[in-house]
This record gives structure tokens, sequence and C-alpha cells, in this order.
């Protein structure tokens, strides 16, 4: 049985006794949809920022940084940095000490990239808003196909050469090793302090989940069912590209698209477009190449554009012809 | 108050919680009717210098104390006055 049941039916009594809107009007079906999906979206993400306070406070990104620049890797630091990409927070006001404290480390500019690719695309919200609205098997490729983008395209950039266009003056910073102090925090200090700031990002992130979902309710509700179908098909090659590009000059978080996302697949968008759409609206934007730019010189900036971009498309094809 | 020469820098890189966090800090050396500047360090040079990699930061005598995060001003007032 769904855990989430008992959710479905307190949605149902809101929408058909307290509101007392009749059962298969369309204003109905929406606002059923928006209730049940904000109760179980907001209940999952508490828990889940409530465990990455727990992730951060043993792995901060320092400690990361320093694994990643202790000794060669051989490659297998593309991974690393995906992987750590994926779990750890990420707001795009960090990108640039975050790429120049990499590269100040010695940390490979291909790696670095790999990290930057991963980071914006998986957050925990993230994941958990793909598993609560198209399931666990979505959201695990999804996570998979992030991590794999993020690789191929730092793996790809760092044969490009391009360490002459990071600005020089990264070059010249001399990295001070920051210890980071383990001090005796009592284990109920610890508690409230995950607890506190497990609940704080919640509450931060919660209008824009309710903006998603409000969009997503009401295109699930007033949008008939197959509409794109007859413009968007998986078969029409030109879509998925378009629908990347297009979203590039766009910028919201994950956490805004993905509801929006789940209508859109319902009434018939490919899954495959809809994700390269969702994808470059996260993972590349115009605000996040402006902060860049102040440690990236253009060239760079647009062959890391430019190789995200089309990875990007190219999951986007294989969701639609896999998927 | 102990130490008339602490020194307390907010580091970010020009984002709005950045901004956010130097508001709350500054609010904060006001409660607490502290004689201190509160300085904004914009330079991506002289933060990563520092150790920080995620912004929005607080330092307290250029120490990093919290870094990622923007926490509210309550804890603000509780971490000057502990390293003050």
């Amino acid at each position: 049985m769904d855990i989430f049941y008992p959710l479905q039916l307190f949605s149902d009594w809101i929408t058909f006794e307290i509101f007392n809107i009749e059962a298969g009007q369309r204003l109905g079906a929406s606002v059923n949809f928006f209730v049940y999906a904000f109760l179980k979206i907001i209940f999952l993400i508490l828990a889940v920022n409530y465990l990455m306070a727990i992730v951060r406070h043993y792995l901060p990104i320092e400690r990361l940084r320093d694994f990643l620049a202790s000794r060669k890797w051989y490659g297998a630091d593309y991974f690393f940095a995906a992987v750590f990409g994926a779990i750890t927070p990420f707001c795009s006001c960090s990108s640039i000490p975050l790429f120049v404290g990499f590269l100040g480390a010695g940390i490979p500019l291909g790696v670095t990239l790999s990290f930057l690719i991963v980071s914006p695309l998986v957050n925990q919200v993230a994941v958990v808003l793909f598993a609560g609205l198209f399931g666990w098997k979505i959201a695990i490729l999804y996570v998979l196909s992030a991590v794999s983008l993020g690789m191929a395209g730092g793996f790809i950039l760092s044969k490009f050469k391009l360490e002459k266009y990071v600005a020089d003056y990264v070059w010249k910073i001399k990295n001070r090793q920051v210890e980071a102090e383990n001090q005796k925090i009592s284990f109920n200090k610890l508690q409230k302090k995950f607890w506190d700031e497990g609940f704080a990002m919640t509450q931060k992130i919660t209008p824009y989940v309710l903006i998603g979902i409000a969009v997503g309710a009401g295109i699930h509700g007033f949008v008939p069912a197959g509409f794109f179908e007859k413009y968007i098909t998986a078969e029409n090659l030109f879509a998925v590209p378009i629908a990347a590009i297009a979203a590039v000059p766009m910028y919201a978080n994950a956490v805004g698209v993905i509801p929006i996302m789940q209508s859109l697949v319902e009434k018939g968008i490919p899954l495959g477009t809809a994700m390269a759409f969702m994808m470059a609206v996260v993972g590349l934007s115009l605000p996040e190449a402006l902060i860049l730019k102040r440690a990236m010189k253009l060239k760079l900036l647009v062959y890391f554009f430019g190789v995200t971009t089309i990875d990007i498309i190219i999951i986007g094809y294989l969701f639609n012809a896999f998927i | 108050m102990k130490n008339r020469n602490t020194q307390i820098q907010v580091l970010g890189s020009g984002c709005p919680t950045c901004e956010k966090l130097f508001q709350l800090t500054k609010q904060a050396v006001g409660e607490l009717d502290l004689k201190v500047e509160v300085e904004y360090v914009n330079d991506i040079q002289k933060i990563v210098e520092m150790g920080v990699m995620s912004v929005p930061a607080l330092a307290i005598n250029g120490k990093p104390v919290i870094s990622g995060l923007l926490p509210d001003i309550e804890k603000i007032k509780e971490i000057i006055k502990e390293l003050s």
C-alpha cells in the first residue's frame, strides 16, 4: 500500500468536504492535486533536509576539497567530484569561491567543472521531488544521468586544455589550509542543530515549492490530456535541442521547475524533452554565467556552457528513446 | 564589551542571500550595542585565501565561523557574543 494514502484521504476530504467542490470538476482536480502534492512533498523535504544537515556537518566542502587534492586519482576524481556535487547543497552564489578554491588547491580544471555541472542539477530536494512526482525509478535514473553528464562533461572539457582561459589571478592564490575544527558538541546539541538547520532550509524553499505545485496543479486540472502531443512528439528530433536551448536564458531552481515539468509530462510532453528543458533551466543560466565570468575568460565559459548543453540534449534523446 | 578590536566580516559574492547576512549581522551588532564596523568582503581572492568556499560566510577576527548558510539573527548574536 502507498504510505501516502492517508494524505490522499486528507486531500480528498479538504477538496470535496471543506471546499465543497464537486468531484469530477476541473477545479476539484486542481485543488485535490495541489493539496496532496504539497503535503507529500513538504513532508519528504523536511525529512531529507534533516538528513542533509547531518551530512553537511560530517562532510563539509572543505574536507572534500582536501580529499580531492590529497593525491593523484587517475580519473576516479571525476567520479568523486560528480557524486559530491550531487550530495552537497549548492547555491549559485557559491559557485565562484568554489571554483577558485578547488583550482587553488590543485584540483584539475576538468574535475572542478564536473562538480560545477552536477551541483545545481542534483540536490536533495530535487531528488525528493522526482521521487514524489515521478516515482523512484525515474528519480534514480535522473541522478545517474546527471552524475554521468557531469563526469563526461568535465572529462571532455579537460581535453580542450582550457587552463589558460581561467582568470589569471586564480592561479596566484595561495590556499590557506584551514583545518576543520572538530569541536566536541553534545549529542543533544547536535540533534537540535540538525533539526534547526533542516527546518530553516525547508522554510526557505517552501514558497518555491508552493508556486511550482500551484502552476503544476493548474496544468493538471485545466489543460486537456494529450494537449501537447499535437505539437511535441518524441519523434520530432528538433524538440529536445529547442527545449534545451530555449531554457538557457531562463533561470529557476529545480524545486520550482520539477512540479511544472511533471504536469507537462502528464499532458503528453515526452519525458526526455521535458527533462532536457528542466536540466537546462536549472543547470545553465545567464545569472550563473555572469557570476562565473569573474573567474573564467569568455572562451572557457562558452566551452563550459556548450559542452554541457550538448550533454543535456543527449540525455534528453536517451530518455525519449528508452524510458 | 570585552574587546573593542573585534573584527567582523561578512563574505559574499554579491548574491541576495549574502546581502541578507550582511544586513542581519549589522542588525545583530546594533542590537548587542557593539561599537564594531561590519565589513562586507566580496573580493573572491580574499575569500578563498581565508579558506572559505561556500558563501555567505561570517568571519570573526579573520576566522570563518559560519559558511554556506544563512542563520537567523539570534544565532548570529550568540556567535558574536561568544567570540568577541
